[in-house]
């Protein structure tokens, strides 16, 4: 599918960069090992042709939600509790669980790219689907002062023009409906952010 | 040669130490960053089978998934702090008003 290097060294990566978040005591540490996640991630974004949602995974996440993060681990300063036990009374019970998880899981998907076949079969799909569309639009002109509609079908090439038009052709709602919501979360967090909540009676 | 399984064994991997996350810690910022682990997983599985069916629906999907990871995450970091106000702490152990 791609170079092997790039996959095993971003996989790396990310790996160590989870495991750091689950194992570091002050959430500061956590939260920049969360940035090299995602950073792995996004590297791993471009390996499996999504230019865009690379652009989008180092945006959104590492550059608006890790701001969040940090700010809040600001605000609720941490450094106080830095003597009280960090893991939950019920660790060693959460990880056995978490492993079988793991076992179960993980053994399931080997198990069935080994004897079905299923997912590994035949090549991956030609990339250049990914990176190009073909779309319908229809062009206006004023010929003798008449105007004359013709449809056109044309390609557009680049990863980002083609989720674009998937986005807003096929997906106008869900996209309507996730602004929606983006408007939602911000006013709620804005009223659970206020620093006097005045009762309502 | 890296197929898609590859792709689906490490998003579990990540999916797994997620869940560890949410488990183990007592840290209520820690584990709302697991559970940003856990939805970076889901969109790693939709990207790597975009890329095996040379489908787009699916980078369109994690599109959605980023846009409702950034809500989740400024709606639970404003509960955390009005938790904060009220409790002085961010321990999951100090909310415990529906305890029996």
């Amino acid at each position: 599918m791609t170079a092997p290097f790039f996959f095993w060294f971003f996989a790396a990566i990310v790996v160590f960069g989870a495991v750091g978040v689950v194992a570091m005591r002050q959430p500061v540490h956590s939260a920049l090992f969360l940035l090299l996640s995602f950073f792995g991630i996004a590297a791993l974004f471009i390996t499996l042709r999504a230019e865009f949602l690379a652009a989008v995974q180092i945006l959104v996440y590492a550059g608006g939600i890790m701001v969040l993060f940090l700010f809040t681990i600001m605000l609720v300063n941490i450094r106080r509790t830095a003597g009280e036990p960090f893991l939950h009374r019920q660790a060693g019970g959460a990880l056995l669980v978490a492993f079988l998880l793991l076992a179960v899981v993980g053994g399931t998907i080997v198990a069935s790219s080994r004897t079905s076949g299923l997912v590994d079969a035949g090549q991956p799909a030609d990339p250049a689907k990914l990176s190009s569309t073909t779309i319908t639009r229809t062009i206006t002109e004023t010929v003798d002062g008449k105007t004359v509609k013709t449809p056109v079908t044309e390609q557009v090439a680049g990863n980002s023009q083609a989720v674009a038009w998937s986005l807003y052709r096929d997906y106008l709602l869900p996209f309507e409906v996730a602004s929606v919501f983006l408007l939602v979360a911000m006013i709620g967090a804005v009223v659970l952010g206020k620093r006097t909540m005045e009762r309502v009676d | 040669m890296i197929t898609v399984t590859h792709y689906v064994a490490l998003s579990f991997l990540l999916f797994a130490i997620g869940v560890t996350g949410v488990l183990i810690r007592r840290n209520l910022l820690t584990v709302l960053m697991s559970i940003e682990l856990i939805l970076n997983a889901a969109n790693l599985n939709l990207i790597a089978f975009s890329r095996q069916l040379g489908d787009l629906n699916g980078q369109v999907f994690t599109v959605f998934v980023i846009t409702l990871a950034a809500g989740e995450a400024a709606i639970g970091l404003a509960i955390i702090i009005s938790l904060y106000r009220l409790k002085n702490s961010v321990n999951l152990d100090a909310v415990s008003e529906l305890k029996g």
